[in-house]
């Protein structure tokens, strides 16, 4: 795993893969895609760091500590913003009656709660997919 | 003779899995049978949910996706709990896979 042509495309693509990752992310509402299929490709670009350049410079720029904390802070996320309702006087998780700016629909922050909902969820299923892979590959 | 006694047990064994099988079977195409046909315009999913989706979807949510408005919005609970079913799974793997540190 030390080619040289590997580690250099993969260097110069890994930005691009988790920049697209944010982008689907972030564009959940608005186009196809959206928080499942983001945060799969987000945590893709920490997979091929991972194959390519070895465990052990995989763990300093996402090391298993920070990813078992991400994973726990998604659904705790989750259901806090769904406790915005709850405080707003409306039922848990809804949307339109909890107070949240709606925005206008087509542009980039539209939806109330439906952006922050999608951004934990992408952060969950990117460390969940990274978790996963480094306790399948740590098993020699 | 011991032997002989080994074989009629697994001999038993094996036509009682058999007929546990077929009877289960009997029970699954049971339930099948009764499925309304597929595709069928009165079929029990073609009713008004589908309708006020994509007529209602838009002013109730404010996205123009309408998979993210119903999985996020009209089902949030459903996704919510799914966030949580990623955590067990997660768990479960973490504690049959992860090597103890101290143990080394």
């Amino acid at each position: 795993m030390l080619d040289f042509v590997l580690k250099s495309v993969v260097t110069v693509l890994i930005p691009f893969i988790q920049m697209f990752g944010l982008y689907v992310i972030f564009h959940g509402a608005l186009s196809p895609g959206g928080s499942f299929a983001g945060g799969m490709i987000l945590g893709l670009g920490f997979i091929a760091l991972n194959v390519v350049f070895g465990l052990e410079k995989g763990q300093e720029k996402f090391s298993d500590e920070m990813a078992g904390f991400l994973v726990s802070l998604g659904p705790i996320w989750y259901g806090s913003i769904g406790l915005v309702g709850i405080l707003r006087g409306a039922n848990f998780l809804v949307n339109k009656d909890s107070g949240l700016p709606m925005g206008e629909p087509g542009t980039l922050i539209s939806g109330g709660m439906i952006s922050l909902i999608t951004l934990g969820i992408g952060i969950k299923v990117a460390s969940t997919i990274v978790t996963l892979f480094n306790a399948l590959t740590e098993e020699e | 003779m011991r032997n002989k006694n080994m074989t009629h047990r697994t001999i038993l064994r094996r036509v009682f899995s058999v007929i546990l099988l077929i009877l289960s079977l009997y029970i699954i195409i049971l339930g099948v049978i009764e499925l309304p046909p597929y595709g069928a315009p009165d079929n029990p999913v073609h009713n008004y949910v589908a309708q006020r989706y994509i007529e209602d979807a838009l002013e109730d949510t404010g996205v123009l996706n309408m998979v993210t408005a119903i999985i996020v919005d009209y089902r949030a609970y459903d996704t919510l709990i799914e966030t949580t079913v990623l955590f067990t799974a997660i768990m479960a793997v973490m504690i049959t896979l992860k090597k103890d540190p101290s143990k080394n």
